[in-house]
């Protein structure tokens, strides 16, 4: 498990690597903020009073308030931080949402095809060409007269943004999996067919979706501001939200007040573009038209013919045939860390 | 001429065929969302305003009292005449609201995707060129931090940092006397200035306009930047460029004739996708530069909560995408033929 979730920094090399570990770095550093928000900002997110005294208007920062503090009596930096708790709980339900609707569509479509599927492909298609901004404002629009401007509400308006690329791929995947040899076989031996979805296609469709999960949370996060400077996010009393921030700083911007816009403004601009630099890294190394991997040190395994013949379809090879498995654009690996890719897709 | 498969006119007939559910499908599902979900779109946008009576009176006039069915019928049957219904807080046609602002808009996207482009694809070229060098790697950040920097805030720092010291204007579509000095013919500004022979009135809209330009062509061109890149990682890879090398063709010739021009047909496509993009972004600038577009109009709409209006101008807004990417996918089955298959 672990050795697998390194991999993308083992086989990248320079400046690939080291734009992925900024990007994991900034996102890190924000996951910290967000989980530790109570001890990490120094005042709620909408407090105006300390010990009884009103915090200052618009004071610029300073050492006692950091960023500064806003029109409302707040104090900037713990709004900041504050901001990136809702952030990412509200991009991280939208994004599980959307995973777990758009998979599971794009698995029963794929797999059942006929009328079913081009339904669901031609009303995801025109999903997709919506303008997505547009969307999630017809969405939080309605929703918010149904649930309030909860942090649920938003994270459902963000959802059905993001559940057509999911299907997508999943669908196009389960398609092309669904005549392989091996379901095939499974099929053979009498395997129903929710064995087939769940055991032998999902595994197979699953490995694109951390990527485009990585660029959906990047790109939700930039949504998430964008409604609420359109004021149709998050309801200001409900949660710090970066958005609403900036929109409140508009009219702070003519008197030369600066800091109340620019850092949450910053903050949407590092997370989004250290969520990006994640899934841009993870990409190319998924990818194999950007692949450009390092050579993996070879470590020949010891001889030890009994456990290499032991998988059968081994012992059908031809002392001196080259391992089929070995598939050329991959660099030589070690036999034990072949052996649990295959097992995986097993 | 025959219809083989993979004729061009074979394609474009599918190709329209393919508009009209689509349409179809979007003019549903938004008056599902806008205007069934939500019950009463009369009292939401007016309430508190007027008496019961008087709102009974409106629901008549604007036809809302008969059967959701013959609404959403006559519905579908005004937006195939390019009719978006009227505004149920102001009494507008939507119609006169698109011909109005919708010019204000135009300029803009058009103006931000000039500026993407002409940044946009000098830099993914040079990106890609010289993969992993320095240069690639500050285009490669400015790309990805243009792309990540929402519009709204670089506006923002576009009126404070820019346009404040060098004395450009921050807010509208042109100054107030410019805007009464020209006559409307087409409602786009900068064309009817320069109809009506005004050429200082012209110059007001276009320095008007490099600002929100650059802020919404900002976000656009790290998305050309990152397209043509890895078009170009691509097609320094291909076959066809080992092929021009191997027959002793200079390298900046293999570079330029080979790898660039083919890595920016696809350009041509992602036009057509980044409508959507753009339309939304516009959104966003429209509301930070105070720009009289389409955009501030659905903001203002939103904030009076007037249903009627929103569904009008997000039903526009999505018809658009679709006709613009029609546009796009057939000016694309005339530069590649590998597309009409």
């Amino acid at each position: 498990m672990f050795r697998s979730l390194l991999s993308p920094f083992r086989q990248t090399t320079g400046i690939a690597r080291w734009l992925l570990l900024t990007g994991v770095f900034i996102t890190a550093v924000f996951v910290v903020c967000a989980l530790f928000a109570p001890w990490v900002a120094p005042l709620d997110f909408n407090q105006r009073y300390v010990d009884g005294v009103k915090l200052p208007k618009q004071d610029p920062p300073s050492g006692e308030f950091w960023f500064g503090t806003n029109d409302q009596f707040f104090d900037v930096f713990s709004r900041v931080v504050w901001g990136a708790r809702t952030a990412l709980v509200v991009v991280g339900l939208s994004v599980l949402f959307s995973v777990v609707i758009g998979v599971v569509l794009g698995l029963i479509s794929g797999f059942i095809g006929g009328w079913l599927d081009r339904l669901l492909v031609f009303l995801m298609d025109t999903l997709y060409a919506f303008p997505s901004l547009l969307l999630a404002i017809v969405f939080s629009f309605l929703l918010r007269d149904l649930l309030g401007g909860s942090v649920v509400a938003v994270a459902f308006a963000l959802t059905v943004i993001y559940i057509p690329q999911y299907f997508r791929v999943v669908r196009n995947t389960t398609v092309s999996a669904r005549e392989a040899t091996y379901v095939e076989a499974a099929r053979a031996i009498g395997a129903r067919n929710h064995t087939i979805i769940g055991r032998y296609l999902f595994g197979n469709v699953i490995q694109s979706v951390p990527v485009i999960g990585t660029l959906n949370a990047a790109d939700a996060i930039a949504t998430l501001a964008g409604l609420g400077f359109l004021g149709l996010g998050i309801q200001p009393n409900e949660a710090a939200e970066w958005g609403y921030d900036v929109s409140r700083a508009l009219d702070d911007m003519g008197a030369g007040i600066w800091w109340t816009a620019f850092f949450p403004g910053m903050a949407i601009v590092l997370l989004v573009a250290g969520l990006t630099l994640v899934g841009e890294g993870l990409n190319e190394t998924v990818n194999p038209v950007l692949r450009k991997r390092r050579l993996m040190p070879v470590d020949m395994p010891a001889n030890e013919p009994s456990s290499y013949l032991a998988e059968g379809d081994a012992a059908a090879l031809g002392a001196g045939a080259p391992d089929p498995r070995f598939r050329e654009d991959e660099p030589l690996r070690p036999e034990h860390e072949h052996r649990r890719r295959e097992d995986e897709s097993r | 001429m025959s219809a083989r498969s993979g004729s061009l006119p074979r394609y474009v007939v599918q190709r329209l065929l393919l508009v009209i559910p689509t349409i179809w499908l979007i003019v549903t599902m938004v008056f599902i969302l806008l205007r069934v979900a939500p019950g009463d779109p009369v009292s939401a946008a007016v309430g508190g305003k007027l008496d019961e009576a008087a709102l009974d009176a409106r629901r008549a006039a604007l036809g809302l009292d008969r059967p959701l069915i013959v609404q959403y019928l006559e519905y579908l049957g005004d937006v195939a005449t390019l009719n978006f219904g009227q505004t149920i807080s102001d009494n507008r046609q939507l119609i006169d609201i698109v011909v109005e602002n919708g010019g204000a808009t135009l300029t803009l996207t058009l103006g931000a995707f000039i500026f993407a482009l002409l940044v946009g694809i000098p830099l993914g070229l040079v990106a890609g060129r010289y993969r992993d060098s320095a240069g690639d790697v500050v285009i490669r950040i400015f790309g990805v931090v243009t792309y990540a920097a929402p519009v709204f805030f670089v506006g923002l720092l576009m009126q404070l940092w820019v346009a404040s010291p060098l004395g450009w204007p921050t807010s509208d579509i042109a100054s107030p006397i410019t805007k009464f000095e020209v006559e409307p013919v087409t409602h786009i500004l900068l064309l009817d200035a320069v109809i009506g022979g005004n050429w200082d009135a012209a110059w007001d809209v276009f320095q008007h306009h490099v600002l929100p330009c650059v802020t919404l062509g900002l976000l656009l061109c790290g998305v050309f930047i990152r397209l043509v890149r890895v078009n170009v990682l691509q097609t320094l890879k291909g076959d066809y460029v080992e092929a021009a090398r191997a027959r002793g063709i200079a390298e900046k010739h293999v570079i330029r004739r080979h790898a660039f021009r083919n890595a920016l047909v696809p350009v041509v496509t992602v036009v057509g996708l980044m409508v959507a993009l753009t339309l939304s972004g516009a959104v966003l600038t429209e509301r930070t530069f105070n720009w009289p577009g389409l955009g501030t109009q659905l903001y203002q709409y939103l904030i009076a909560r007037d249903y009627a209006a929103v569904q009008g101008l997000v039903t526009f807004f999505a018809v658009v995408v679709v006709l613009v990417s029609l546009l796009i996918d057939i000016v694309n089955a005339l530069i590649d033929p590998r597309v009409r298959y």
